[in-house]
């Protein structure tokens, strides 16, 4: 259990967190979710006590991270796959941190055989490919075999294979009943893997939620329909009382309608159909109409968000890197 | 915070690692294994060695074919200096590097999130550092000081002398060496940290052989008798090398710790209270 109080960092006049409060239970994975910049690595950071809340203060288990005398035995971090010396071996790299924690030797080949390093356990991790760093990372972060995780960005910069590994290892590690928390700025990733979800912007609290109420609460639902006679369908909606809007590929959409009532209408008017679907909006789109006044860095001359909003249909996976 | 949030896991997770009490010792270890797992260290250090030997086996073959006294009155164990003054270069290196290296590559956040106390990571740092410094320092300063005075004729050297040039040089380098390391954890950038060595070592120096003018005779003279290298000379001569006030004997020893203490003691302070 990790309990964050009123967590509050200002660089001068900037205020990156903005007092923050939250708590991360055991058992379950809580997604950290904010567009870049908007404070995710640095309250990472001040949980982990390497920065300096301006006020506030973070709660491991009930206690301060400093007055932990071998905290990797409670608590692993990820925070960014460099943070090793790529002149030492992966191998010296994970022992020089189990010595400093008491943790036996033994544990650091055994967490290198589970991230599958062991065949480079003795190379320089300087000559590690990203996904190698990130596995290594991971290694360093489950060496104490801790109750508490905490992942920063962890899928950054991998490929399918090693972040469906990343995924199923966090679920794992979950269901063993420990605490994960994990950041990211892609909710499509969050939507796969969490179980509930802090959504922050502007260093400041936007939502703290199950998943499933935020999928329940924001995914816009809608009636996606195609038809040869898209002019006398438009009428025959519009007396109705029904707004349909252009979308791509010659396709209607149709807010707060049925699947149902739709097709009555249609049969009732004879007209002819070639598509008539329910659709959910993006949990994406839902994120980023959350956030949008909450981005740091807006990509310029890109009317993204209202772009995002009117382009159809599910867009899992999809990722709407910013700036 | 409004929102329902699922109940906690009835039960969470405890490790079969049995958790054991970590102190200053386990920090030991650990940088124990830092320091001797890199190239550099093996690398700044076996430069070291190799100059010292070089330089003080080349320095006393020379005099010795010449047949003459090093100085009036002086053993051959001054001849030790300029291995002395090759050395401190390599250690200022590794002993910025001990620390900055850290913060280029970012294993700092790793060494401070395993070990949350800055004092006790600072301190582990600093011991291994001396002990290993003092150690190949002192051996290889040992075997030079043996060779120049079996090579070279001149006045028998005191058992003092022999401690100075041995045991003495070996503290030297070790505490300037501290000196170094808290420099690069202040400047937390190793090529940084390193040119601010260098330019303490040879600075004051050279800046005071510039120094003609009569009303500045007292800064130059306070200069030339306190500058690194004066105070290397000095730790193998019974007079001072300037004026009459200059350390002799065991002071620049004295010096120095006095300087890697205060030194450290900023570095605790300022690795406490800033951010990572």
């Amino acid at each position: 259990m990790i309990e964050v109080e009123g967590l509050t960092k200002r660089y001068g006049t900037k205020t990156a967190v903005d007092h923050l409060s939250f708590r991360v239970r055991p058992g379950m994975i809580t997604g950290f979710l904010g567009p870049n910049g908007a404070g995710k690595s640095t309250t990472m950071r001040m949980m982990l006590d390497l920065d300096n809340p301006t006020s506030g203060t973070v709660r491991i288990d009930g206690r301060h991270y400093r007055d932990l005398d071998e905290p990797l035995k409670y608590i692993g971090a990820l925070l960014d796959a460099k943070a090793m010396h790529g002149g030492r071996s992966a191998y010296n790299n994970l022992l020089c941190l189990a010595q400093s924690n008491r943790i036996p030797e033994r544990r650091v080949g055994e967490v290198l055989e589970l991230v599958g390093l062991t065949a480079v356990a003795r190379k320089k991790s300087k000559g590690f490919s990203l996904g190698m760093g990130q596995r290594l990372g991971i290694a360093s972060a489950l060496l104490g075999d801790p109750e508490i995780l905490m992942f920063d960005e962890p899928v950054n910069g991998l490929d399918p294979e090693g972040i469906h590994w990343i995924r199923n290892l966090m679920k794992a590690l979950a269901a063993e009943g420990r605490t994960i928390f994990v950041s990211s700025h892609l909710m499509s990733e969050m939507a796969l893997t969490a179980d509930h979800l802090i959504v922050i912007g502007q260093g400041k609290l936007l939502a703290d939620t199950s998943m499933a109420d935020f999928i329940q609460q924001n995914s816009r639902s809608y009636v996606r329909l195609r038809s040869p006679q898209r002019e006398r369908v438009r009428d025959v909606l519009h007396a109705h009382g029904f707004t349909a809007v252009e979308a791509g590929g010659g396709a209607l959409e149709v807010d707060g309608a049925t699947t149902e009532r739709l097709g009555e209408l249609a049969a009732e008017n004879g007209l002819v159909l070639h598509e008539l679907s329910s659709q959910r909006a993006s949990l994406e789109e839902a994120f980023m109409r959350m956030t949008a006044g909450a981005v740091e860095y807006h990509a310029h001359g890109t009317d993204i968000h209202g772009g995002a909003l009117a382009a159809p249909g599910p867009r899992w996976g999809a990722t709407s890197e910013e700036a | 915070m409004t929102a329902p949030t699922p109940s906690p896991a009835p039960h969470s997770y405890v490790s079969p690692i049995p958790v054991r009490r970590a102190h200053l010792g386990d920090a030991l270890a650990s940088e124990w294994t830092k320091i001797r797992s890199l190239r550099s260290t093996m690398w700044t250090l076996g430069v070291m060695v190799l100059l010292m030997l070089g330089v003080g086996f080349g320095v006393a073959l020379i005099v010795a074919a010449a047949s003459e006294y090093p100085a009036e009155n002086e053993s051959a164990l001054g001849m030790g200096f300029f291995g002395l003054l090759l050395g401190s270069i390599c250690v200022m290196t590794l002993g910025v590097l001990t620390i900055a290296s850290e913060y280029g590559t970012g294993m700092i956040r790793t060494t401070l999130t395993a070990c949350p106390s800055r004092g006790r990571v600072l301190l582990a740092k600093a011991i291994v550092f001396f002990a290993l410094v003092f150690t190949i320092t002192t051996l290889t300063a040992t075997v030079v000081a043996v060779a120049q005075v079996a090579l070279v004729s001149g006045p028998e050297p005191t058992v003092d002398q022999w401690l100075r040039a041995t045991v003495g040089a070996g503290l030297f380098l070790a505490l300037t060496g501290l000196v170094s390391l808290a420099v690069g954890t202040l400047i937390r950038h190793s090529a940084g940290a390193i040119t601010i060595m260098i330019g303490v070592m040879l600075m004051p120096l050279v800046a005071a052989m510039f120094m003609m003018a009569e009303s500045l005779s007292g800064v130059r003279d306070w200069l030339l008798a306190y500058a690194l290298p004066s105070q290397m000379i000095a730790l193998y001569s019974s007079v001072p090398v300037e004026g009459a006030s200059g350390p002799t004997g065991w002071d620049p020893v004295w010096i120095m710790l006095v300087l890697a203490l205060g030194a450290l003691g900023g570095a605790f302070a300022v690795l406490n209270s800033r951010d990572v």
